[in-house]
Protein backbone atom coordinates (compact mmCIF):
# COMPACT_ATOMS: atom_id res chain seq x y z
CA UNK A 1 0.00 0.00 0.00
CA UNK A 2 1.36 3.24 -1.38
CA UNK A 3 0.58 6.53 1.28
CA UNK A 4 -1.54 8.96 -0.28
CA UNK A 5 1.07 11.50 0.79
CA UNK A 6 3.72 9.76 -1.93
CA UNK A 7 1.16 10.39 -4.66
CA UNK A 8 -0.32 13.55 -3.65
CA UNK A 9 3.64 14.59 -3.01
CA UNK A 10 4.13 13.18 -7.06
CA UNK A 11 1.18 15.20 -8.31
CA UNK A 12 2.41 18.59 -6.81
CA UNK A 13 6.15 18.40 -7.83
CA UNK A 14 4.97 17.31 -11.34
CA UNK A 15 2.54 20.43 -11.22
CA UNK A 16 5.13 22.78 -10.59
CA UNK A 17 7.58 21.35 -13.31
CA UNK A 18 4.93 21.87 -15.97
CA UNK A 19 4.12 25.29 -14.14
CA UNK A 20 7.55 26.40 -14.76
CA UNK A 21 7.78 25.10 -18.33
CA UNK A 22 4.72 27.52 -19.05
CA UNK A 23 6.17 30.40 -17.29
CA UNK A 24 9.85 30.07 -18.64
CA UNK A 25 9.64 28.49 -22.04
CA UNK A 26 9.87 30.25 -25.41
CA UNK A 27 8.91 27.74 -27.51
CA UNK A 28 4.97 27.61 -28.18
CA UNK A 29 4.86 24.19 -28.48
CA UNK A 30 6.91 23.38 -25.08
CA UNK A 31 4.22 25.52 -23.44
CA UNK A 32 1.45 23.19 -24.46
CA UNK A 33 3.16 20.59 -23.80
CA UNK A 34 3.38 21.17 -20.04
CA UNK A 35 0.56 22.29 -19.94
CA UNK A 36 -0.54 18.67 -20.41
CA UNK A 37 1.76 18.06 -17.63
CA UNK A 38 -0.37 19.98 -15.43
CA UNK A 39 -3.08 18.55 -15.90
CA UNK A 40 -1.48 14.75 -15.62
CA UNK A 41 -0.62 16.02 -12.06
CA UNK A 42 -4.10 17.07 -11.37
CA UNK A 43 -5.36 13.78 -12.99
CA UNK A 44 -2.87 12.09 -10.22
CA UNK A 45 -4.66 13.73 -7.60
CA UNK A 46 -7.65 12.85 -8.44
CA UNK A 47 -7.72 8.73 -8.89
CA UNK A 48 -4.70 9.13 -6.36
CA UNK A 49 -8.12 10.82 -3.85
CA UNK A 50 -10.65 8.24 -5.31
CA UNK A 51 -8.22 5.47 -4.65
CA UNK A 52 -7.82 6.38 -0.86
CA UNK A 53 -11.64 7.47 -0.33
CA UNK A 54 -12.62 3.90 -2.10
CA UNK A 55 -15.33 5.92 -4.42
CA UNK A 56 -15.19 6.16 -7.80
CA UNK A 57 -16.05 10.24 -9.03
CA UNK A 58 -12.20 10.43 -8.51
CA UNK A 59 -11.62 7.74 -11.98
CA UNK A 60 -14.71 9.46 -13.65
CA UNK A 61 -13.49 12.94 -13.44
CA UNK A 62 -10.42 11.99 -14.32
CA UNK A 63 -11.57 10.98 -17.62
CA UNK A 64 -13.49 14.02 -18.44
CA UNK A 65 -10.12 15.97 -17.64
CA UNK A 66 -8.28 13.85 -20.25
CA UNK A 67 -11.60 14.26 -22.67
CA UNK A 68 -11.20 18.13 -22.11
CA UNK A 69 -7.45 17.96 -22.29
CA UNK A 70 -7.64 16.35 -25.80
CA UNK A 71 -10.02 18.75 -27.26
CA UNK A 72 -8.29 21.47 -26.34
CA UNK A 73 -4.70 19.88 -27.77
CA UNK A 74 -6.79 19.77 -30.63
CA UNK A 75 -7.71 23.02 -30.93
CA UNK A 76 -4.06 24.73 -29.53
CA UNK A 77 -2.44 22.99 -32.29
CA UNK A 78 -4.86 24.23 -35.07
CA UNK A 79 -4.45 27.98 -33.48
CA UNK A 80 -0.38 27.06 -33.75
CA UNK A 81 -0.90 26.07 -37.20
CA UNK A 82 -3.41 29.17 -38.14
CA UNK A 83 -0.93 31.37 -36.47
CA UNK A 84 2.16 30.41 -38.60
CA UNK A 85 -0.05 30.47 -41.90
CA UNK A 86 -0.63 33.61 -40.84
CA UNK A 87 3.06 34.88 -40.00
CA UNK A 88 4.37 33.13 -43.11
CA UNK A 89 5.84 29.82 -41.99
CA UNK A 90 7.81 30.96 -39.04
CA UNK A 91 6.80 29.69 -35.18
CA UNK A 92 6.77 33.07 -33.36
CA UNK A 93 8.53 32.62 -29.66
CA UNK A 94 5.35 32.85 -26.73
CA UNK A 95 6.61 36.88 -26.24
CA UNK A 96 6.13 37.63 -29.57
CA UNK A 97 2.70 36.61 -30.17
CA UNK A 98 0.56 40.05 -29.62
CA UNK A 99 -1.50 40.32 -32.09
CA UNK A 100 -4.27 41.11 -29.26
CA UNK A 101 -2.33 43.31 -27.63
CA UNK A 102 -2.36 40.89 -24.64
CA UNK B 1 -1.66 -6.42 -10.80
CA UNK B 2 -2.66 -9.49 -9.76
CA UNK B 3 -7.17 -9.24 -9.70
CA UNK B 4 -8.08 -11.02 -6.55
CA UNK B 5 -10.37 -14.14 -6.61
CA UNK B 6 -14.44 -13.79 -5.42
CA UNK B 7 -13.69 -15.57 -2.32
CA UNK B 8 -9.93 -14.09 -0.98
CA UNK B 9 -10.43 -12.04 1.49
CA UNK B 10 -8.30 -8.85 0.71
CA UNK B 11 -7.13 -8.33 4.76
CA UNK B 12 -4.61 -11.03 4.18
CA UNK B 13 -2.24 -9.59 1.78
CA UNK B 14 1.10 -10.53 2.41
CA UNK B 15 3.45 -7.40 3.94
CA UNK B 16 5.96 -8.11 0.71
CA UNK B 17 3.69 -7.20 -2.26
CA UNK B 18 2.89 -3.61 -0.40
CA UNK B 19 6.81 -3.31 -0.16
CA UNK B 20 7.06 -4.24 -3.77
CA UNK B 21 4.02 -1.59 -4.10
CA UNK B 22 5.82 1.26 -2.75
CA UNK B 23 9.30 -0.10 -4.19
CA UNK B 24 7.26 0.31 -7.87
CA UNK B 25 5.53 3.28 -7.05
CA UNK B 26 9.28 5.17 -6.47
CA UNK B 27 10.67 3.81 -9.66
CA UNK B 28 7.75 4.90 -11.62
CA UNK B 29 7.38 8.34 -10.12
CA UNK B 30 11.14 9.01 -10.97
CA UNK B 31 11.01 8.45 -14.19
CA UNK B 32 8.29 10.55 -14.32
CA UNK B 33 9.90 13.53 -12.40
CA UNK B 34 13.45 12.69 -14.42
CA UNK B 35 10.83 12.94 -17.49
CA UNK B 36 8.84 16.24 -16.62
CA UNK B 37 12.34 17.99 -16.27
CA UNK B 38 13.50 16.87 -19.60
CA UNK B 39 10.44 18.12 -20.93
CA UNK B 40 11.05 21.65 -19.60
CA UNK B 41 14.89 21.81 -20.62
CA UNK B 42 15.41 20.43 -23.67
CA UNK B 43 16.35 21.97 -26.12
CA UNK B 44 14.98 19.92 -28.83
CA UNK B 45 11.20 20.26 -29.27
CA UNK B 46 11.11 16.86 -30.77
CA UNK B 47 12.84 15.40 -27.29
CA UNK B 48 10.31 17.63 -25.19
CA UNK B 49 7.59 15.31 -26.75
CA UNK B 50 9.43 12.05 -26.49
CA UNK B 51 10.09 12.93 -22.91
CA UNK B 52 6.35 14.05 -22.33
CA UNK B 53 5.35 10.44 -24.29
CA UNK B 54 7.46 8.92 -21.44
CA UNK B 55 6.22 10.87 -18.17
CA UNK B 56 2.68 9.85 -19.54
CA UNK B 57 3.41 6.21 -19.79
CA UNK B 58 4.97 6.32 -15.91
CA UNK B 59 1.64 8.44 -14.67
CA UNK B 60 -0.43 5.29 -16.48
CA UNK B 61 1.65 3.05 -15.00
CA UNK B 62 1.09 5.15 -11.59
CA UNK B 63 -2.88 4.76 -12.67
CA UNK B 64 -2.44 0.50 -12.48
CA UNK B 65 -0.79 0.88 -9.18
CA UNK B 66 -4.10 2.67 -7.99
CA UNK B 67 -6.40 -0.50 -9.25
CA UNK B 68 -7.37 2.18 -12.67
CA UNK B 69 -7.10 0.00 -15.03
CA UNK B 70 -9.20 1.40 -17.31
CA UNK B 71 -8.02 4.54 -16.71
CA UNK B 72 -4.41 3.04 -17.79
CA UNK B 73 -5.80 2.07 -21.01
CA UNK B 74 -7.24 5.43 -21.08
CA UNK B 75 -4.15 7.37 -20.55
CA UNK B 76 -2.43 5.71 -23.16
CA UNK B 77 -4.70 5.67 -26.02
CA UNK B 78 -5.54 9.14 -25.75
CA UNK B 79 -2.58 10.75 -24.34
CA UNK B 80 0.58 8.80 -25.38
CA UNK B 81 -1.77 7.52 -28.45
CA UNK B 82 -3.35 10.17 -30.17
CA UNK B 83 -2.34 13.25 -28.34
CA UNK B 84 1.53 13.06 -28.36
CA UNK B 85 1.08 11.48 -32.19
CA UNK B 86 -0.36 15.34 -33.27
CA UNK B 87 2.47 16.89 -31.11
CA UNK B 88 5.23 14.82 -33.23
CA UNK B 89 2.86 15.62 -36.44
CA UNK B 90 2.88 19.13 -35.81
CA UNK B 91 6.71 19.37 -35.05
CA UNK B 92 7.38 17.19 -38.00
CA UNK B 93 5.03 19.48 -40.37
CA UNK B 94 6.23 22.98 -39.08
CA UNK B 95 9.86 23.93 -39.19
CA UNK B 96 10.51 24.92 -35.68
CA UNK B 97 14.16 24.42 -35.47
CA UNK B 98 14.86 27.86 -35.82
CA UNK B 99 13.03 28.69 -32.48
CA UNK B 100 15.58 26.00 -30.36
CA UNK B 101 18.44 29.18 -30.32
CA UNK B 102 16.59 30.16 -27.28
CA UNK B 103 14.93 28.09 -24.34
CA UNK B 104 14.07 30.64 -21.91
CA UNK B 105 12.17 33.74 -21.77
CA UNK B 106 14.49 36.51 -21.90
CA UNK B 107 13.10 38.76 -18.98
CA UNK B 108 11.95 37.73 -15.53
CA UNK B 109 12.81 34.42 -14.79
CA UNK B 110 14.30 35.20 -11.19
CA UNK B 111 10.59 36.70 -9.88
CA UNK B 112 9.54 33.98 -11.96
CA UNK B 113 11.64 31.18 -10.19
CA UNK B 114 10.61 32.61 -6.41
CA UNK B 115 6.68 32.70 -7.47
CA UNK B 116 7.43 29.12 -8.35
CA UNK B 117 9.18 28.44 -5.05
CA UNK B 118 6.66 29.88 -3.26
CA UNK B 119 3.98 27.42 -4.99
CA UNK B 120 5.53 24.48 -4.40
CA UNK B 121 6.22 25.34 -0.35
CA UNK B 122 2.49 26.60 -0.22
CA UNK B 123 0.96 23.24 -2.00
CA UNK B 124 3.56 20.95 0.26
CA UNK B 125 2.51 22.36 2.92
CA UNK B 126 -0.99 22.54 2.48
CA UNK B 127 -1.65 19.20 0.78
CA UNK B 128 0.82 17.06 3.36
CA UNK B 129 -0.48 19.24 6.71
CA UNK B 130 -4.26 18.26 5.76
CA UNK B 131 -5.91 15.98 7.93
CA UNK B 132 -7.02 14.08 4.93
CA UNK B 133 -3.41 12.80 3.68
CA UNK B 134 -2.57 11.16 7.01
CA UNK B 135 -5.81 8.57 8.00
CA UNK B 136 -5.44 5.56 6.78
CA UNK B 137 -8.14 4.05 4.48
CA UNK B 138 -10.25 1.58 6.47
CA UNK B 139 -9.74 -1.15 3.69
CA UNK B 140 -7.98 -1.88 0.69
CA UNK B 141 -9.89 -0.69 -2.19
CA UNK B 142 -10.92 -3.37 -4.80
CA UNK B 143 -9.97 -2.65 -8.36
CA UNK B 144 -12.54 -0.66 -9.72
CA UNK B 145 -14.30 -2.84 -12.98
CA UNK B 146 -14.84 -1.36 -16.45
CA UNK B 147 -19.34 -2.35 -15.99
CA UNK B 148 -18.95 -0.30 -12.89
CA UNK B 149 -17.25 2.73 -14.32
CA UNK B 150 -19.92 2.58 -16.99
CA UNK B 151 -22.85 2.08 -15.07
CA UNK B 152 -21.68 5.23 -12.99
CA UNK B 153 -20.87 7.58 -16.19
CA UNK B 154 -23.86 6.32 -17.98
CA UNK B 155 -26.53 7.30 -14.78
CA UNK B 156 -25.46 10.13 -12.19
CA UNK B 157 -23.18 11.65 -15.18
CA UNK B 158 -25.21 11.54 -18.05
CA UNK B 159 -25.40 15.31 -18.57
CA UNK B 160 -21.76 15.94 -18.04
CA UNK B 161 -21.00 12.90 -20.10
CA UNK B 162 -22.99 14.32 -23.28
CA UNK B 163 -22.20 17.97 -22.78
CA UNK B 164 -18.19 16.33 -23.12
CA UNK B 165 -19.32 14.77 -26.21
CA UNK B 166 -20.43 17.92 -27.45
CA UNK B 167 -17.42 19.86 -26.30
CA UNK B 168 -15.26 17.13 -28.18
CA UNK B 169 -17.35 17.63 -31.35
CA UNK B 170 -16.92 21.23 -31.30
CA UNK B 171 -13.53 21.36 -30.73
CA UNK B 172 -13.34 18.70 -34.01
CA UNK B 173 -15.26 21.55 -35.86
CA UNK B 174 -13.80 24.23 -34.50
CA UNK B 175 -9.88 22.89 -35.86
CA UNK B 176 -11.00 22.32 -39.37
CA UNK B 177 -12.46 25.60 -39.56
CA UNK B 178 -9.35 27.27 -38.06
CA UNK B 179 -6.85 24.90 -40.44
CA UNK B 180 -8.60 25.79 -43.41
CA UNK B 181 -6.93 27.71 -45.98
CA UNK B 182 -8.93 31.11 -46.64
CA UNK B 183 -10.38 31.61 -50.10
CA UNK B 184 -10.55 27.77 -50.27
CA UNK B 185 -14.46 27.80 -50.05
Amino acid sequence: MVPLAWYVTLGAVLFVIGAAGILLRRNVLVVLMCLELMLNAVVINFVAFGHHLDDLRGQVFAIFIITIAAAEVAIALALLVALMRHRKQTLPRVDEINLMRG
Amino acid sequence: MTVSEPGTPRAGQPKAGSEMEQVFFLLFSAIAVGAALTVVLARDPVHSALALMVCLLQVAALFILLRSPFLAAVQVFVYVGAVMVLFLFVIMMLDIRQVAIERFLPRGRIPTLLVLGLLALQLVSLLLGSRLVDEAPDRVAEATTVAELGTRLFTHYLLPFEVVSVILLVALVGAIVLVRREGAE
